[in-house]
């Protein structure tokens, strides 16, 4: 039958950007409008697929910005000798079409009915984009849990949704470290995620925490090891890994 | 070449399966270990999509598009759960 869809199966469908934001100077939100969107849940992804006119066509995922219930949104770091990211980040301008499918993922997500277990997020880069799904609908489905987000960026201006993150109050903790520079004054945590840090910073394991590390390959596995030498069970730490330069799957 | 993990592979394996497979736990045929394909290593260009089992670093799928048609080698695989 004509426009319905079976449940399970991807479609490609084009969808219409309706709106820009500029997150940093590298950094960009693109929002959607999906025809018959089923709704996402926090932490999955779409792909979007780019064709040239030669019919070349090019693939990424990007997860998902906005929470359950909000428009369609993905946040986009430009990679210079990217294939993909510079049309999305410097082309697309609103009322452009995107060929896209989604939602994808049923393992990275976090349900607001996941019970009271304290959160821990863990963000490298631009890999808070599906922690930054996660948070908002932490806030928006009134949820309680004690929930801290981990977020190492370079610098200061390198820090993705800086003014959302910066009003969380209540129950939720930002914590950032920032790997490069540190502004005159910062008083914040400096250098990478190690174990002094994640020692400090992560829930007890006696509390149940659920977690969910996303970033480089490289940031996933030094953050999942320090977490599983606190005593995390390695099973209980859900991962998502962009690879070295974020070039591909992901974010 | 980037390593990756299983997330980076949900519609491409939801476009063979039909379904959503990320949570989907698998056993590797050589060591035995179990785990969510969310988290077995993947190459998306080896050529072809390669992944490989974290544990042991074995091939446990690779998955090759020609001509618009999927071909999936599963025999690495010892099981694969498909809800």
């Amino acid at each position: 039958m004509a426009g319905t869809t079976v449940r399970g199966r991807l479609t490609w469908q084009v969808a219409t950007v309706s709106r820009l934001a500029d997150e940093t100077p590298s950094v960009r939100t693109i929002e959607l409008q999906v025809p018959g969107w089923p709704g996402h849940r926090a932490g999955q992804h779409l792909d979007v697929r780019l064709t040239a006119e030669d019919g070349y066509q090019a693939e990424r995922s990007y997860s998902i910005a906005s929470a359950p219930g909000e428009p369609v949104a993905i946040t986009v770091e430009r990679l210079d000798d990217g294939e993909v990211s510079p049309y999305l980040t410097e082309e697309l301008r609103p009322g452009d079409e995107l060929e896209l499918r989604g939602p994808i993922g049923g393992y990275f997500v976090w349900d607001a009915d996941d019970g009271g277990r304290p959160l821990l997020l863990v963000a490298g880069g631009s890999g808070v984009v599906p922690l930054r799904s996660i948070l908002r609908h932490h806030e928006r489905s009134g949820a309680t849990t004690a929930t801290r987000l981990l977020y190492s960026s370079r610098s200061l201006p390198d820090v993705i949704y800086r003014d959302e993150l910066d009003q969380y109050r209540d129950g939720v903790e930002v914590i950032y470290t920032l790997t490069r520079s540190q502004p005159p004054g910062w008083t914040g945590h400096a250098g990478r995620v190690d174990a002094a840090l994640l020692a400090k910073v992560a829930w007890s394991v006696s509390q149940d925490p659920l977690t969910f590390v996303c970033g480089p390959t490289s940031f996933v596995e030094a953050v999942a090891g320090g977490l599983v030498e606190l005593g995390y069970p390695p099973g209980q730490v859900k991962t998502e890994r962009f690879g070295a330069t974020g070039a591909t799957g992901g974010t | 070449m980037d390593e990756l993990d299983g997330n980076a592979i949900g519609g491409l394996l939801q476009e063979v399966f039909g379904t959503e497979m990320t949570a989907s736990v698998g056993t590797c045929a050589t060591c035995g270990a179990t785990g969510p394909v969310a988290q077995t290593v993947v190459y998306l260009r080896a050529p072809g999509t390669v992944v490989r089992c974290r544990t042991c670093t074995s091939v446990l799928m690779v998955v090759v598009g020609v001509r618009g048609r999927n071909c999936v080698d599963l025999r690495g695989l010892a099981t694969l759960e498909v809800r």
